[in-house]
């Protein structure tokens, strides 16, 4: 296969999820709005709010050191580079070869650090709440989140996405308790690592619930939109996770331009009803107290935990 | 059919979780709930063993649980509870992690004292022993770490529900007789815990087992008036 | 003469260099300026001798032996320069050269004060030459001897400000652990010159104990070397007495000491015990799993910056010994190339800490020069006026965090790797117990990443929580240098993986039998530690797109007519602006992680609303479970020993005439 393609391929997959991020964000919005009998705002509003938000003045805090400045850009940079490694459209994709699952979650987790590290520059109450928090969540996440990864891998024997992707494909129909586990497992950290509800609520006004947005509030202009579409991009990438871990029919073997666009429909399709599924979550259960995150979280070990347990106990039977 | 096969090993894995669920359960009308699902879980588990086995027996056996496991005694408990007052009543778990990890610790050691018996079954589902060993001593478990005196019961009905299990796994039901007989025991346990309960709370006034140890107490002549 | 001749020769010359260090630190008495001038550059020349003996070690994979002409004459001094001593030699060059950099403008401050610079310059040089010396040594004499060299001079370096009683205290319970630590490897060198007759290595290797004996001078290895890494529950000397000693000792003890110990270990189990057991290594996995979690926990509610550095010692050394435990499963289910990874993700996070902590400990002194602070809750906004030293910090503790595409990563992520082969295993309890340990080293790093968020942003963020600490100057060039040198360092090991996997490997296949080839064999770019297509790694291109990325963005998004940034209060909400007390302090950002984690702490805590106060205590369940019992039952049993001294001559005579008549009868 020549060398451009896969370069082309390894380019155009995380920018096309950059680019459809503002959109699921729309669309989870539009149907919890229609879910509280309201009509929501359009679809394209977030890609107008960030078009504003690079417009505008970026004010920066008299007390605020370089990093300060620098953070929206290597924690944009991180999470694009993290989902250039997911296969979305085509199973050939070459960086899925330069970071595998283990490392996709490392460079989420770089993300994080310099984002909190950004929330207690300023030096203010409101952003080291925020990062306070954040770690609190993140302590409980990782761990699950890797525990999922590792279920997943006693059955693929690889923790490269694409590799993951190919088992799951050529084993056809199979029920496993331990991927149903897995995924619920992974449903509940992607609600506490997106920072949606019960976790963290991501349209609060009021600072003392408040965990991502916490530690954004000094940003400003284009600092500030740099960091809110990262975020947006991490929720697209973990959707895009869950899809290609659990549900990845659909997904084009090369670069035959037929089954690219097949696969573009059968992702779109995917994004959507799970994004509805979220916004019904987030419109039936109330934002859980601080200090119920812990076994929230908890609850979703035990589930990675019982998908081990099941996966060596029902499913490798030697 | 190893897609029936696959089916009965998750319905099995979710039953496993509903026995993790019961432990961490502090709300008891949950609690009631959650049992009522193991229940039906354990019934589709028979019905689809007896899909694969051609065993007609298991769709009675299915049926009984039903009705008993999932219907009436949830239904019993429901209606134990309302006459207690416990609705609102919570029952907190003192340290939950441990609890839970000591509840996995469980099921590691089952799947190894299983291991062996395993050996011995040729079909696909044979480790359900493992699983429903696993649920028998988590039930045993719940009855050691909850304090109230209802969540005792639904611990014991759990143990039932793990040997139901295992009999349905590894040698496709018991026989009818030994099965109504040990639903229709189950049925007067059931009845008879509803009358202790009543006893107690008017005794003590509570059904936390912790002060059961109250009832051993000599009574003081002076306060009791004309109390046995 | 052939490549390993001449690393043993450079060895033998740092050895030499060490010593001369050591002499030439007796001149300081009369003329302090030595220190800088003869002492600390010749600790820099052993550094790279050392250096340069053990990448020719590992690059050639050569075992080279030699008798010394000194030590008993029926015992004379082995030594020995195989692949893995030339691992550990790296650890010790790469970490002392900085160091020697470091130490002339940080000692500076010392030369008009009360305390002797000579003893500093001569037991850093003694302590030096007993690493070495461990490091070299082929046979149990030697060996011994080295070992107590080099406890005994560090002694010595923490007591370096005795004035203070805290250390005089911390350096009385690191010399009493290391004695016991001490004794306890004597006795594990006993049992094994028991079966072969011979102290020398050589012998033990080729007479192996039966399987009883050998499990017991395993567990008396666990306790001696752990203890003197800093394994859990005899590890509560190294949070007091890494801070009382100087930053650049205690960035030798920490980067350098430690994995001495974890030397001495990986030599006794893997080499001289015969074939391991994998009993042993569920063992490692859970004493290892426990260390990291408690390390980290302890770790994440120190106020003291150089405390803070020493538990999270203790969180890494347990990581070390849990990647040392997986190889010894493996191993012992007879599968030697997943021995050889787990055992190469060890070294690897041994040589990883060793040069971040190295850099962090360097980094705190740095901070303690500059800013004369060591508290976190004093300190604040640092990283504007260090801006420097601040970024080297940052680097270290991202590294730390074991965060993408800097080195801690790597480490962790072969150790990852390592651990979801256990699918091979066939025994079901292991298939979970070792994903179990991976999801344990996953909660570890997590909460390791909070811990040097809380450490950098209490530190160096924000704004400074005190007078002194506002005034704070940066350091001199020196200490900058050695910084730097450190993070070039942690670069290299970051970004070239796959060469450090196969300098490592050679000591892998040494002791396991096999070696990692296939780590390499996409290319030097690509780590593959199983399979190309099972799990790959590759630093550079993340760090290249990371880099342009960020470039891009930041030409594209600059705005052309308007100065980039306008500068104002802080929003904070719309209140008024912030004073520094306003901001999170150290012990506040840690309190959700110190609420949910209360078990493992013995907290002390209480809050006075009439005076504003706040005061917390964070002590260690382990003084009061462990310490102080045995303390007191020692004491018991010394106050009932302390009645045979009546103090009559007449009883003293009976006891030597009832101890004669035993002896003679029997002899008889």
């Amino acid at each position: 296969m020549n060398p451009l393609a896969h370069a082309l391929s390894a380019l155009l997959q995380p920018l096309l999820l950059l680019a459809a991020a503002p959109l699921l964000v729309a669309w989870i919005r539009r149907v919890k709005a229609r879910l509280q009998n309201r009509r929501g705002a359009p679809l394209l509003q977030p890609y107008r709010d960030l078009r504003k938000l690079f417009a505008k003045e970026a004010v920066v805090a008299r007390t605020a050191s370089p990093l300060f400045r620098a953070a929206p850009y290597l924690v944009f940079a991180a999470t694009l580079v993290a989902a250039g490694a997911l296969p979305l459209l085509s199973l050939r994709l070459p960086s899925a070869a330069v970071a595998d699952a283990i490392a996709v979650i490392g460079l989420l987790g770089l993300a994080r650090f310099l984002l909190v590290l950004a929330g207690l520059d300023a030096g203010t109450s409101f952003g080291g709440m925020g990062s306070s928090r954040e770690m609190l969540v993140s302590t409980f996440a990782e761990p699950a989140l890797l525990l999922v990864v590792f279920t997943l891998a006693m059955t693929a024997h690889s923790t490269n996405l694409a590799s993951m992707v190919q088992t799951t494909l050529n084993a056809g129909l199979v029920l496993r308790p331990s991927y149903l586990f897995a995924l619920a497992a992974l449903l509940l950290v992607a609600i506490a690592e997106c920072g949606r509800i019960p976790v963290d609520n991501p349209a609060t006004h009021l600072e003392l619930t408040m965990i991502h947005e916490g530690m954004l509030l000094e940003y400003s202009g284009r600092h500030l939109a740099l960091m809110e579409w990262a975020a947006q991009l991490k929720l697209a990438l973990f959707a895009a996770l869950i899809v290609d871990l659990f549900l990845p029919w659909g997904i084009a073997a090369g670069f035959a331009p037929g089954a690219l666009a097949w696969a573009a429909l059968a992702l779109a399709l995917k994004l959507g009803v799970l994004g509805a599924l979220l916004a019904v979550a987030e419109t039936a259960l109330a934002k859980m107290r601080l200090f119920r995150v812990p076994g929230f979280l908890n609850l979703a070990f035990m589930l990675a935990l019982l998908g081990l347990l099941s996966h060596v106990i029902l499913e490798a039977a030697t | 059919m190893p897609l029936l096969d696959q089916a009965v090993l998750v319905l099995a894995a979710m039953a496993l979780f509903t026995a993790f669920a019961l432990l961490a359960q502090t709300r008891l009308t949950a609690a009631i709930n959650t049992f009522a699902w193991q229940g039906a879980l354990v019934a589709a588990v028979a019905a689809l063993t007896g899909r694969a086995s051609g065993d007609a027996h298991l769709y009675v056996s299915a049926l009984i649980t039903l009705t008993l496991k999932v219907a009436l005694i949830p239904w019993m408990l429901h209606r134990l509870v309302r006459r207690l007052s416990l609705e609102r009543q919570a029952d907190p778990l003192q340290h939950p992690a441990l609890t839970l990890l000591a509840g996995a610790g469980i099921v590691v050691f089952s799947d190894w004292v299983a291991a062996p018996v395993a050996h011995f079954d040729a079909s696909a589902t044979r480790n359900v022993i493992a699983i429903s060993l696993a649920i028998v001593l988590l039930g045993m478990l719940m009855m050691v770490v909850r304090r109230q005196a209802v969540a005792q019961v639904l611990g014991f009905m759990a143990m039932e529900n793990g040997l139901f299990l295992a009999a349905v796994a590894s040698t496709h039901g018991m026989p009818l007789v030994v099965e109504l007989g040990v639903a229709f025991d189950v049925l007067v346990a059931m009845v008879l815990f509803g009358v202790f309960f009543l006893q107690i709370k008017n005794s003590i006034d509570s059904l936390d087992i912790d002060r059961l140890s109250q009832l051993a107490e000599p009574v003081e002549d002076d306060e009791r008036g004309d109390a046995p | 003469m052939n490549t390993g001749a001449l690393a043993l020769s450079l060895a033998g010359a740092a050895v030499v260099a060490a010593l001369a260090s050591a002499a030439s630190g007796l001149l300081a008495t009369r003329w302090p300026r030595t220190l800088s001038w003869l002492a600390f550059p010749l600790l820099a020349l052993c550094g790279a001798a050392a250096l340069a003996a053990g990448i020719m070690a590992l690059a050639s994979d050569s075992t080279t032996t030699a008798i010394l002409p000194l030590g008993l004459p029926w015992l004379p001094w082995h030594v020995r320069l195989d692949p893995l001593s030339g691992v550990f030699l790296l650890i010790l060059g790469a970490v002392l050269v900085p160091v020697a950099i470091y130490g002339p403008g940080y000692t500076r401050v010392f030369r008009n004060g009360r305390d002797s610079l000579a003893a500093l310059g001569v037991f850093t040089g003694l302590f030096v030459t007993g690493m070495l010396g461990v490091l070299l040594a082929d046979d149990a004499f030697l060996f011994m001897v080295a070992w107590e060299l080099m406890s005994l001079a560090s002694y010595f370096l923490v007591t370096f400000q005795h004035e203070v009683a805290e250390h005089r205290r911390a350096a009385f319970l690191y010399l009493l652990m290391a004695h016991i630590a001490g004794l306890a490897i004597l006795l594990a060198f006993g049992v094994l010159a028991a079966s072969g007759g011979s102290f020398a290595f050589a012998v033990m290797r080729s007479h192996p104990p039966d399987a009883l004996w050998a499990s017991v001078a395993f567990a008396l290895a666990l306790l001696g070397f752990g203890t003197k890494a800093g394994l859990l529950p005899l590890h509560l000397w190294l949070p007091e007495a890494h801070p009382a000693a100087p930053s650049h000792i205690s960035a030798l003890m920490s980067a350098v000491m430690l994995k001495v110990a974890v030397y001495g270990f990986i030599r006794v189990v893997f080499e001289l015990l015969g074939p391991p057991q994998w009993g042993w290594g569920v063992t490692l996995v859970l004493v290892g799993a426990t260390t990291a979690v408690v390390g980290v926990l302890f770790a994440l509610q120190q106020t003291d910056l150089k405390r803070l550095l020493a538990y999270s010692s203790v969180e890494n050394l347990g990581i070390v010994f849990l990647a040392l435990g997986l190889a010894l499963i493996f191993l012992g289910s007879g599968h030697p190339a997943l021995a050889a990874l787990a055992l190469v993700a060890a070294l690897y996070q041994a040589l990883n800490h060793a040069l971040l902590k190295g850099l962090l400990f360097l980094g705190a002194g740095a901070v303690l020069h500059g800013a004369h602070e060591r508290n976190l809750e004093r300190l604040g906004g640092l990283q504007r006026r260090m801006p420097r030293t601040g970024l080297f910090f940052l680097i270290g503790c991202m590294g730390m965090a074991a965060l993408p595409p800097l080195n801690g990563f790597v480490s962790e992520w072969l150790t990852f790797q390592a651990a979801l082969q256990a699918w091979q295993l066939g025994s079901g309890l292991l298939r979970i117990l070792v994903p179990v340990a991976a999801a344990a080293l996953a909660l570890t790093a997590a909460l390791g990443a909070a811990a040097f968020v809380r450490a950098y942003g209490s530190a160096f963020l924000g704004r400074a929580r005190s007078r002194h600490v506002r005034r704070a100057h940066e350091v001199g060039r020196g200490m900058l240098v050695a910084q730097a040198l450190l993070v070039a360092a942690c670069a290299a090991a970051a970004l070239l993986p796959t060469t450090v996997v196969g300098l490592f490997s050679s000591a892998a296949r040494q002791l396991t039998g096999a070696g990692l080839e296939q780590a390499g064999s996409r290319g030097w770019l690509w780590l593959t530690p199983i399979a190309p297509n099972v799990a790959s790694y590759a630093p550079i291109p993340i760090l290249l797109v990371l880099a342009l990325l960020g470039g891009l963005l930041v030409w594209a998004l600059r705005p052309s007519r308007q100065a980039p940034v306008r500068r104002a209060d802080p929003w904070d909400c719309g209140y008024a602006p912030p004073t520094p007390r306003m901001q999170y302090s150290a012990a506040g950002f840690a309190q959700p992680i110190r609420r949910v984690f209360a078990m493992v702490y013995a907290l002390d805590e209480d809050t006075d609303a009439a005076t504003a106060t706040h005061r917390l205590l964070v002590r260690d369940r382990l003084w009061g479970w462990l310490y102080a019992p045995l303390g007191a039952g020692l004491d018991r049993v010394a106050d009932f020993a302390r009645r045979a001294q009546t103090g009559h001559v007449r009883r003293y005579l009976s006891w030597s005439l009832i101890t004669l008549l035993v002896l003679l009868w029997i002899i008889s």
